[in-house]
């Protein structure tokens, strides 16, 4: 029995070729099979609990409450539900928002950013009703951002998107993933083609429900001189995961990478990054900073990859984890792979309590022991989010953690 | 004016198993600058820190009395919302944590804080712009010392205690940061413990009373004429 029937991929309609690409995503799947904790890059994960057979295609829900700050500055807001339909999004000066199945490039965009061999990529591919494109033109500098909703139903929701920055443009996109309160599967895939000299600033933030797995992938490809900053936050879910592959391809590209993460309940947070460093003199920056309370537990695992040619690039990639309580655990695992000699890397890794040292400082300024405990854990938070700009992203992360932690015993 | 006392004695304390400080007696009067001065080792910077409560520095016997109450085992907080202060050698890097947040979690009211810190800055010569860093995050040795007083200013305690105040402190930030302590002896009649190495405090800081501190225990207690006589014969005398 194939994991996605025929008849299931072609239910989904749209035009032949997307229905092609679905049928062909599903015998990939069958022929990869469902990832396994075994794979390193699955390891520490829940995931051979995953049963796709238990989740129904994504049906249509009361849409969640989209929090107010996201709007407010947006140049442009999506409303997107599992059925992957975009409606009619009014786009900003300079940019074309397209559905996936009506853009005349949509078949050589769909999956040119991703990895023929990740089974999780071909199961959202071959359940997706369609997609957003995202063109920005040559150009174009984008005051405000664009803001991208996902409302995640029951069942699997496979949102795909694709932003796409021409030569010199400016442009800041941010996802945000809410709903999924009932037994959701979010299979949310983002492909950034981030255009020479371009500059893209791209948010990804997760508020989904308790129960729902949230397995996200973003792929991003970096032309010359080009940028692109990111920011990931997962906040909701049962099982959160975030995998971002950053391939820095055109000389004297960079790539920011700002992450972070809050467990608390039973909760499972797992970020692995690619820092991928193909072209010469290209510079990557990860920061990931994450804690985790309760039974909570996260993953990290990042590799920074320098490929024979990438002379003279730097990388760095530091992940630090605050663990709240003693039944609370992190995973921290840097990886490095330098094929190259004329390269700089560094990484860093901490898991561990609060700082004693710095608890000392707060209370012996006066601050009682709970208080600087707060204080400390949301400058923990505050650190990263003061490093990173993404439109309204840090406020609605901040307000999460914020709501969050008022509610949390600090050990 | 409320008057404080301050009173230590018999303090003994350890450090990682070993004992350090061996038997302290200080009395401290609002008002009064004390100079603690002793040779490397002899306990300076514990006695410091175990007045604080800081981890890791355990005291074994002795009191530590701030206006009648006994401080020893109380949390570090409740010290200091009792009146001490410490103002640390090496002041710790927060990141995330802002000065006007933690001044104001400390109790100095929203509204004030701002101008408070302004103004106490200026007193120092900290340049304003650096108020608005996490606390410590990125500041020079000097900053960070200054960074100390305008806190130490703004929260107005009973007793400070200065660890080595003066390193890290070219002559002028070392005089306006003197200027400012002893005037918090006349304006609110702040008590001082100074702790330091060197006798170039003792050129900024009017002292009343000089304690030398060997083997864990104040050896002598003088007035502010003993620096010179320090400077002279250095310790020697006293660690035979």
């Amino acid at each position: 029995m194939p994991l996605v029937t025929t008849d299931a991929t072609a239910a989904l309609g749209g035009p032949s070729w997307l229905v092609d690409r679905r049928a062909e995503a599903a015998e990939a799947l069958d022929a990869l099979g469902l990832p396994s904790s075994r794979e390193e890059v699955w390891r520490y994960s829940p995931i051979d609990d995953l049963e796709i057979e238990r989740y129904v295609r994504g049906a249509k829900m009361g849409r969640a409450i989209v929090p107010p700050a996201l709007i407010a500055g947006a140049g442009s807001v999506l409303e997107i539900d599992a059925d992957g339909g975009i409606g009619s999004a009014v786009a900003p000066s300079g940019v074309s928002i397209s559905a996936l199945s009506a853009h005349p490039e949509g078949a050589q965009l769909l999956g040119a950013a991703t990895s023929p061999a990740d089974p999780i990529v071909a199961l959202s591919t071959a359940t997706t009703p369609d997609g957003v494109v995202i063109d920005v033109e040559k150009g174009a500098m984008l005051a405000e951002p664009i803001v991208i909703v996902r409302n995640v139903a029951n069942g699997v929701s496979s949102g795909r998107t694709i932003v796409r920055l021409a030569e010199g443009a400016i442009a800041t996109v941010l996802e945000v993933h809410i709903g999924g309160e009932g037994d959701s599967l979010s299979l949310p895939v983002a492909e950034l083609f981030v255009g020479d000299a371009a500059n893209l600033r791209y948010g990804s933030v997760q508020l989904l429900g308790r129960a729902a797995w949230h397995l996200a992938t973003i792929n991003a490809i970096v032309g010359r001189d080009a940028t692109v900053s990111q920011l990931t936050a997962g906040l909701g879910g049962q099982y959160d995961r975030v995998r971002t592959d950053t391939v820095l391809a055109g000389q004297g590209a960079s790539s920011v990478l700002r992450s972070t993460y809050l467990g608390d309940g039973d909760q499972v947070h797992d970020l692995r990054t690619m820092q991928d460093h193909v072209a010469p003199k290209t510079i990557s920056d990860l920061l990931c900073k994450g804690a985790v309370a309760d039974t909570a537990r996260s993953v990290y695992t990042g590799l920074i990859r320098m490929r024979h040619g990438a002379v003279r690039s730097n990388a760095n990639q530091s992940n630090h984890n605050l663990v709240l309580s003693e039944t609370a655990h992190a995973d921290s695992v840097p990886n490095l792979d330098i094929s190259e000699n004329d390269v700089r890397c560094s990484h860093a890794s901490t898991v561990g309590p609060i700082d004693e040292d710095q608890r000392f400082y707060l209370e012996s300024r006066g601050i009682d022991r709970p208080s600087a405990e707060r204080l400390l854990v949301r400058g923990f938070f505050a650190d990263l989010l003061e490093r990173s700009d993404i439109g309204p992203a840090g406020p609605v992360i901040s307000a999460d953690i914020e709501h969050r932690l008022a509610g949390l015993e600090v050990r | 004016m409320a008057e404080h006392v301050f009173v230590v004695s018999g303090l003994r304390a350890e450090v990682a198993g070993r004992e350090v400080l061996t038997g302290v007696d200080l009395e401290i009067r609002s008002g009064e600058v004390h100079v603690i001065m002793g040779p490397n080792g002899s306990g300076k910077s514990t006695l410091a820190h175990a007045l604080m409560g800081r981890p890791g520095y355990e005291i074994t016997s002795g009191s530590i009395i701030l206006d009648g109450v006994e401080l020893v085992g109380a949390p570090t907080a409740d010290r200091a919302r009792a009146g001490l202060f410490l103002a640390l050698q090496q002041p710790i890097e927060v990141p995330g944590v802002h000065l006007k947040d933690a001044m104001e979690s400390a109790g100095i009211p929203a509204g004030e804080v701002t101008q408070r810190l302004a103004t106490e800055a200026a007193e120092v010569g900290l340049r304003p712009e650096l108020l608005d860093r996490p606390l410590n995050v990125d500041l020079s040795g000097g900053e960070a010392k200054r960074n100390e007083v305008v806190q130490l200013a703004t929260l107005r305690p009973a007793i400070a205690i200065l660890d080595e105040i003066d390193s890290g402190l070219d002559v002028d930030a070392l005089g306006a940061v003197s200027r400012r302590v002893e005037r918090a002896t006349k304006e609110w009649g702040l008590g001082v413990l100074a702790i330091t190495h060197f006798n170039r405090l003792l050129d900024e800081l009017r002292a009343d009373k000089i304690h030398v501190l060997v083997g864990g225990r104040i050896v002598e207690t003088g007035g502010p004429e003993m620096a010179s006589r320090l400077e002279e014969t250095g310790y020697a005398q006293f660690t035979a």
